[in-house]
């Protein structure tokens, strides 16, 4: 699915974040542009300490010090999100654009019921709701993420890590959210279950006409997912493309790299780890970033960094070879 | 037969005694055995609460089987002598999941070396074994002079869960039981643990038993692997047929289940989540996969399946092969050759 600026729901414009650190300025989102359409799902993919979470908190404007957005700016529906005060800010979170964070089922008030938390949510943004109205609707989007009425009478150790990760989805799509930013939702289940609540994730999104982001570094989880995918590496959005391209032709020798450590089930023995270790943020090497873990790096890529250049069809790449 | 381990019969209940406690077991009784002339690694599969970290610490002697009995050089675990333990000890090494719980961060990664290097005195004089550290660390791809001397937070995950992986190579030990060793550590780095864990039996004929939920890593560095759904093993054998074949109904939801790098989507089922007990008791009739079981027939309620064999070297726990020869004594230990 292509997102011409025009119709694009979100639109990160050249956004940066940067960490003050005793040794230097250390850039943990660097010069980041990407749209959503809506409806539209979305993967970033990399690996710790790529700079995908900062970016998912970024968009919500969640940094904290010593961290801070130094550069570029979020259009929700073409109105920029740094022109809001922290009020503003308060009252789009949840019920414009809604957040499951990383391990968010540990998230969860361990002493409140399940129900108590959504109605907080609710009381938060102003809906005035009786106690009846309240309780229906409550059972009702229990209901849309697959769990059952009672849940709402239920604390969080009641509840299996699924059913624990489906009530955090409850609470992202209460307010009907038009973007929803998913970081690693499924991380800390089985393959079982991490498929059941995906396909959950995936149906309420649609129900909603919602756009989503995945954040994530499995991509076999992201070609299952996702409509575009784009590939993060050193605070760098390096890659972006629909997805069936990316899998099957992927433009940056990191992208391969990252598709080639993936376990396969078809083959045996082909399992190959990425050469050397992700940068320091603080620490970055010259020239393009990913050069010393790079086969095919050349003298070029150890000094010029590569610039983002657009492919057409919302793709782009930030590679000399590609 | 040399097994220089052996689970016979071992199954672990907790709760119970006397206050009556509700009783969960963990592990049904399994059979199984390593034997040193063969090393191999074998992988344990399955979802949360199979029983696959309670198998492991009932072979690590960390947990006591309640049924049953763990025989070291053919003495029960329970009642080593001091200088058999020791050997054991010794023998049977461990890596957790968690390379960053398991250094204390006050020390240099060097400690977790040099304490075992020296209390097992695995060379004469501490020149010799720092020799052996330093060769430890290169079997694993490390470079010693980038490792030694570091505090844990100056290392990567990677890294530390690969000293780990060092460690328990410096003993010589014949079987080394790695839970879930990389689920921790990003997939870039995983095909490196990985590789590493896969010399240590090619080249130094240690055993490994490979407990992790991912079946695709299973699959990518194992031999054999044993299935287990809520305590029991369903089903045993080479990997690559169980793999390309599965035959008990959880085996094949478990590999349906993992999402494919394809531009095929074909991940989705429409299998709902039912709820299901995570305590299983004596009362338990019947198969414990029958309520989630899509072939699931009026026997499966009833009767509790048992291991039987199949003709290419596979067990199986499932009703629908109930025309299979049943596995002599339950022994997994021909299947897992």
């Amino acid at each position: 699915m292509n997102a011409p600026a025009h119709a694009a729901i979100l639109r990160v414009s050249r956004l940066g974040v940067a960490f003050d650190h005793p040794l230097g300025l250390v850039r943990a989102v660097d010069d980041v542009s990407f749209s959503l359409a809506p409806g539209e799902r979305f993967g970033l993919a990399g690996e710790s300490g790529s700079g995908k979470s900062t970016m998912a908190l970024a968009i919500l404007r969640m940094i904290r010090p010593p961290g801070r957005i130094d550069a570029g700016d979020v259009f929700l529906d073409g109105a920029p999100l740094s022109r809001l005060d922290e009020e503003g800010m308060r009252a789009l979170r949840l019920a414009a654009i809604a957040l499951v964070p990383q391990g968010s089922m540990n998230s969860l008030n361990p002493v409140a019921r399940i129900g108590r938390q959504i109605e907080d949510a609710y009381a938060d943004h102003g809906l005035k709701l009786t106690r009846a109205e309240s309780a229906a609707r409550i059972g009702a989007l229990l209901q849309t993420v697959g769990l059952p009425e009672q849940v709402a009478r239920m604390y969080p150790h009641e509840l299996s890590g699924g059913m624990k990760q489906r009530a955090c989805i409850a609470i992202a799509i209460c307010l009907s959210p038009k973007v929803i930013i998913a970081d690693e939702p499924t991380s800390a289940l089985d393959v079982v279950v991490q498929r059941q609540v995906m396909e959950t994730l995936g149906r309420v999104q649609q129900q909603l006409g919602a756009a989503i982001i995945l954040v994530g570094h499995d991509l076999g989880l992201m070609a299952q997912f996702v409509d575009r995918l784009g590939i993060m590496y050193a605070g760098r959005l390096v890659e972006v493309a629909p997805i069936a391209r990316i899998i099957t032709a992927p433009r940056h020798p990191y992208t391969r790299a990252l598709i080639a450590a993936l376990p396969s089930l078809e083959q045996r023995g082909t399992l190959q780890g990425i050469p050397g270790l992700a940068p320091l943020l603080r620490d970055l090497p010259p020239g393009c970033a990913f050069h010393p873990r790079c086969p095919l790096a050349t003298e070029r890529c150890r000094a010029e960094r590569p610039a983002v250049r657009e492919m057409g069809d919302g793709e782009s790449v930030a590679c000399h070879l590609a | 037969m040399s097994a220089f381990l052996e689970l016979r019969g071992a199954g672990k209940v907790y709760g119970g005694g006397l206050m009556e406690r509700a009783r969960n077991i963990a592990l049904e009784p399994v059979s199984l055995a390593f034997d040193a002339s063969r090393p191999a690694i074998t992988a344990v599969v399955g979802e949360s609460g199979s029983g696959k970290t309670t198998l492991a610490r009932v072979l690590l002697g960390l947990a006591r089987a309640s049924q049953g009995q763990v025989l070291y050089q053919g003495q029960d675990v329970a009642q080593l002598k001091r200088a058999a333990r020791r050997d054991f000890r010794r023998d049977v090494q461990a890596v957790f999941q968690d390379p960053y719980g398991v250094y204390n961060p006050f020390y240099r990664v060097d400690h977790v070396l040099t304490v075992p290097a020296r209390n097992f005195a695995i060379a004469p004089n501490a020149a010799q074994r720092g020799e052996r550290i330093a060769q430890a660390l290169r079997a694993v791809g490390l470079r010693p002079e980038e490792i030694l001397g570091r505090y844990p937070h100056q290392l990567s995950g990677g890294q530390r869960q690969r000293i780990m992986v060092a460690r328990a190579l410096l003993l010589r030990p014949r079987l080394i039981v790695a839970d879930e060793p990389v689920s921790m550590v990003d997939a870039s780095l995983r095909a490196t643990i990985l590789a590493s864990l896969r010399r240590l039996t090619d080249e130094f004929g240690i055993a490994i038993l490979y407990i992790t939920h991912d079946l695709a890593t299973a699959y990518q560095v194992s031999d054999n692997i044993l299935v287990m759904y809520r305590a029991n093993v369903v089903e045993a054998g080479a990997v690559e047929p169980i793999v390309r074949a599965p035959r008990h109904p959880y085996t094949r939801l478990l590999i349906s289940a993992i999402p494919r790098v394809s531009t095929t989507r074909d991940w989705s089922t429409g299998e709902t989540a039912p709820p299901r007990a995570m305590v299983n008791t004596h009362a338990d009739t019947g198969c414990r996969f029958a309520d989630r079981c899509p072939a699931a027939m009026d026997i499966c309620r009833r009767e509790t399946p048992t291991l039987r064999l199949l003709a290419d070297r596979r067990a199986v726990a499932c009703h629908l092969d109930a025309d299979a020869p049943p596995l002599p004594e339950g022994n997994l230990a021909p299947v897992l050759a």
